[in-house]
């Protein structure tokens, strides 16, 4: 069974260390705050300026005043900070943001990441993804290991413009867990009851398996 | 010195057509509301915006985008807009779309008086093209010039009559940079004080930089994504 999106979140929470600033894009990255291991203490980086990002409010104490990246409502946590938008990618160009989480339409197999723009459909906007993955240090990628049309994510090149170049080191998805080498994607963990063979047929950049590849655990 | 001003009326009232303003924000978060009200009751047209984002259909930004005032937006992310999108489509509206944290630089440098800056964003993308590339250290950068706005309109949660001004929660995000870039910044406020009320070392945009300042109305404050917890 390929993981669910919160499975996903849930493996790459295991990549979370003590004392880590994280940022989490939106989508499955959001998830990724629901499953922090026990003992591990992470401040969360929301990029419109919050460090310590706490829960969302309980119902009647929202404050209009006190949003994430995603516009939502969310709270402070004691100890947090507050900071205006250019010391917030100040701190994220400076490589003081440990790990960030976010989504992909496509990842190519030298690190190359594309989730802005699809040509001819109408362009929203890059947001803070196109500085966050320039300058971020450390950057895993969340996502499905294919298309809704059943087409891989995982390409030899990006078709779609892109966000960033060389910049991702890692890729969790439905199907498994891969580091970006200079030999392409390194497939390290695979999802329960998933086939190395369904792994290689469904990436299209080039693709090693770990000598020591194993199941998924979550 | 005089930068107290009766409302939002006065403190628009010269902004002329075809003016460049910067609007502090981020999303429907820390808007000048009563400016935007003024500025729609006055009518002028032909603007560029540099701000976040563009509003929603009947508040913030979209407000002037319905009445067809904004010739060009410069934002980092323009969704949750269908007038935004009629327009752009049909030719009236021009967007120049700007990673997040190049905007809030580009703003920055212009408030500590710098004319460009080198940025990492960008870089090896369509964000990249025409713009000067020059390597330090082994990875290459980009060449991103301050904004050059005429004014620029924010709003604070306190401010005093010498134009001090705080903000409050993440309503912060890039109105402080806006407000040092404007050539004339105009500061709304939910509290204005006397000088001397507000403590000196809480000051988040000293009064050198604000030209005009008023105690806002009315305000609505709408939440674009309301999210919460059960007890």
């Amino acid at each position: 069974m390929a993981l669910t999106k919160e499975q996903i979140a849930k493996r790459i929470a295991q990549e979370l260390q003590d004392g880590f600033y994280v940022n989490l894009g939106i989508g499955i990255p959001t998830l990724v705050a629901n499953y922090i291991p026990e003992g591990v203490d992470v401040v969360l980086q929301s990029e419109n300026g919050l460090l310590g990002m706490g829960p969302f409010p309980y119902e009647g104490e929202e404050d209009a005043d006190m949003i994430n990246a995603g516009k939502q409502t969310v709270t402070t946590l004691p100890g947090s900070a507050i900071f205006d938008s250019a010391m917030s990618f100040g701190m994220i160009r400076a490589g003081k943001v440990d790990l960030t989480v976010l989504g992909a339409m496509e990842v190519a197999d030298n690190g190359d990441i594309a989730n802005w723009k699809i040509p001819k459909k109408l362009v929203k906007g890059m947001g803070g993804a196109m500085d966050l993955v320039a300058a971020a240090k450390n950057i895993i990628v969340a996502m499905q290991h294919t298309n809704p049309k059943g087409e891989s994510k995982l390409l030899p090149q990006c078709t779609l413009p892109l966000t960033g170049v060389g910049c991702i080191k890692k890729v969790v998805t439905d199907l498994g867990v891969f580091d970006i080498t200079p030999d392409g994607f390194k497939c390290l963990e695979y999802a329960p009851g998933v086939t190395i063979d369904e792994i290689k047929a469904k990436t299209l950049g080039r693709l090693t398996i770990a000598d020591n590849v194993k199941e998924i655990v979550v | 010195m005089n930068k107290v001003v009766a409302g939002a009326d006065e403190a628009v009232k010269d902004i002329p057509s075809g003016s460049t303003i910067m609007f502090g924000g981020f999303g429907l978060c820390g808007i000048p509301e009563n400016c935007i009200s003024a500025i729609v009751k006055k009518g002028i047209n032909n603007l560029t915006c540099i701000s976040n984002n563009a509003g929603v259909d009947d508040f913030g930004i979209g407000l002037m985008l319905q009445g067809k005032q904004v010739k060009k937006m410069i934002s980092s992310y323009v969704g949750e807009n269908a007038i935004f999108e009629q327009q752009l489509l049909s030719g009236e509206l021009e967007v120049d779309l700007v990673p997040q944290g190049t905007l809030a630089t580009r703003c920055m440098a212009a408030g500590y008086g710098m004319p460009a800056v080198w940025l990492l964003a960008g870089i090896g993308t369509e964000v990249a093209e025409g713009k000067e590339v020059r390597n330090f250290k082994g990875k290459n950068y980009l060449l991103e010039e301050a904004f050059d706005s005429d004014f620029a309109i924010v709003k604070a949660w306190k401010g005093d009559t010498q134009g001090n001004l705080i903000f409050k929660g993440t309503a912060r995000n890039f109105s402080p940079l806006m407000a040092m870039a404007g050539k004339i910044t105009i500061a709304e406020v939910e509290h204005l004080v006397p000088a001397g009320e507000l403590d000196p070392n809480a000051i988040h945009v000293p009064g050198i930089y604000v030209k005009r300042i008023f105690q806002g109305v009315n305000y609505e404050k709408r939440i674009e994504n309301r999210t919460t917890r059960k007890k």
